[in-house]
């Protein structure tokens, strides 16, 4: 059955969206969606890093992700104005990275692959990497669930509950470079933020817990993923812009019900 | 947190020679103070004072720079914040608030809700409780702790005068029947002096403490608050009937059992709610 390319392209993003659609969520509660940019364009310098040192293309995405993430929420912690500091490292990283990866021979060809992810061409061993890396975010996820939210709610009510808001932030930021790195093949470095925020967005207007949010958006990405695909195959459009294309839609479909539902 | 030997008589949380600076600035020196079991305790203070910090500092959110907190073994402590801003993008309902970080039974969030006065209300989502739901939300989330000691920042700011009050007979009703220490922040003098047992006038550093009655007519607390506000306290400490210009009565000693009946002053006073400093 895993022979199917259709099949596997299929697991590969109903994987990614079990661990996007929680972490999504927080990625909204906490307005970090200008974060996920930056960890997500550092993306194509670790590729860079990995083709120039002969690595795994997951690890080295895996690495610059994590330091990537690292600094960002050091600097947060430190008060630094984050739109600007943000909007610096998410645009000088994709452009880092581009210039680095121009230096490596043969690869120019399949940049766009880097950029717009190329889940049509998941293999095997894509396959158990992307669903390790998502039962890893998601187990994750799980076991702080409770303090995670109990931060993101208010870093003085966790801190009265005797909960560390540094450590929650910090497990967030190993999540969301696991997920960068799972991600890339998918739907690309430039895109990866989209598959966080959007299947979140929509749910918000159909959920009215964290937990029930967090399960929406797992099932509208999942969906969105199996829609691109479909629209890819039919249109012969490129999967990863297509997948973010029916998420955008699912997400204009769900923001005018939450408006008719309100009125 | 050192913990000190079990058996000996101690208080709840206590503070040795404290002091929290923000970069180069000092904004509490030198403050050493203890709660006692069952005791409401009221920190007041110009703004600026330092009274929220000592709080934060107390509950370990914001670091020491010198000092120490010691709490006694395994407190219970509910905590209220001045405000909780929830992101409307984070959908969240009363019910589910009330299980953060842990998770409580339907029967005990039920019992919480209707003690507060929000009963029936788990459903409703937190973004679109108005303050003073908000804040009785949070104040039965920290009851399910069954605490020791409530610590309140400001918990009546943004609620009019009528809340106000309300609310603070509440946390007086729960002292009484839970037998929760109560450690509050508020600059609603005239309540404060009359629903504390203590009263620690800050501005930097402990001014001065004691009794309301006390602290009120100590020459650190008139520096800090002027007499106008001993006009105020005075009217509350006093039947309420008597004609008085200016806003200014004589002090006089307090009479010591006048300050809880005083509490329960009607809000169509003309009086009500001033705040003559």
């Amino acid at each position: 059955m895993l022979d199917d390319f259709l099949i596997r392209a299929a697991l590969a993003g109903i994987g990614l969206a079990l661990a996007t659609g929680p972490l999504g969520s927080f990625v909204v509660w906490r307005r970090m969606a200008y974060f996920g940019d930056a960890t997500s364009h550092a993306a194509i310098l670790g590729v860079a890093l990995a083709l120039a040192l002969h690595l795994p293309i997951g690890i080295g995405t895996l690495i610059v992700a994590l330091a990537m993430a690292g600094t960002v929420s050091t600097l947060a912690a430190k008060g630094w104005a984050m739109d600007t500091t943000l909007g610096v490292l998410a645009h000088s990283a994709l452009a880092f990275g581009l210039v680095a990866i121009s230096y490596v021979p043969n690869v120019r060809a399949d940049l766009s692959s880097y950029l717009f992810g190329d889940i049509l061409a998941v293999s095997r061993a894509d396959l158990a990497f992307i669903w390790g890396g998502a039962a890893l975010v998601l187990a994750l996820l799980i076991w702080r669930w409770q303090r995670l939210l109990t931060a993101t709610l208010s870093e003085d009510l966790a801190h009265a509950s005797g909960i560390n808001p540094s450590t929650e932030r910090l497990t967030l930021t190993i999540a969301l470079a696991v997920v960068v790195a799972v991600a890339l093949k998918i739907v690309g470095a430039l895109l990866i933020a989209a598959m966080l925020i959007i299947p979140a967005a929509a749910a918000r207007a159909l959920s009215r817990t964290p937990e029930s949010m967090a399960t929406i958006a797992a099932f509208i990405g999942a969906q969105a993923c199996l829609g691109g695909l479909a629209l890819s195959l039919w249109q012969d459009t490129p999967a990863g812009p297509s997948i973010i294309t029916i998420a955008a839609l699912i997400f204009a479909a769900s923001a005018a019900f939450g408006r008719a539902a309100h009125k | 947190m050192p913990r000190l030997p079990k058996g000996r008589r101690m208080s709840l949380i206590s503070a040795q020679h404290i002091s929290v600076a923000f970069g180069a600035a000092n904004v509490l020196t030198d403050v050493s103070l203890a709660i006692d079991q069952s005791e409401i305790v009221t920190l007041i203070g110009p703004n600026g004072s330092g009274k929220s910090t000592l709080l934060r500092a107390l509950l370990g959110i914001v670091p020491l720079a010198s000092g120490q907190v010691q709490r006694a073994p395994d407190l219970r402590l509910g905590y209220v914040p001045q405000k909780l801003a929830i992101d409307r993008a984070m959908p969240m309902t009363v019910r589910r608030f009330l299980s953060l970080p842990q998770n409580v039974r339907d029967k005990d969030a039920r019992a919480a809700l209707a003690r507060v006065g929000l009963a029936g209300q788990e459903g409703a989502q937190m973004a679109q409780l108005s303050g003073g739901q908000m804040q009785r939300a949070m104040l039965a989330r920290a009851l399910l702790t069954d605490p020791q000691i409530l610590v309140l920042d400001e918990p009546t700011q943004g609620l009019d005068q009528q809340g106000e009050a309300a609310f603070y007979r509440l946390i007086e009703e729960l002292r009484l029947e839970t037998g929760a220490a109560v450690l509050m922040v508020s600059h609603d003098l005239h309540v404060v002096m009359a629903a504390s047992d203590r009263v620690i006038c800050l501005n930097g550093h402990i001014c001065c403490q004691g009794a309301p009655h006390v602290v009120s007519s100590a020459p650190e607390y008139r520096a800090l608050f002027g007499l106008g506000t001993q006009g105020a306290l005075a009217l509350y400490q006093h039947a309420h009937d008597h004609v008085h210009d200016g806003g200014h009565v004589p002090a006089g000693p307090a009479p010591t059992t006048g300050a809880k009946d005083a509490f329960g002053r009607s809000p169509t006073d003309p009086h009500y709610g001033h705040n003559h400093a």
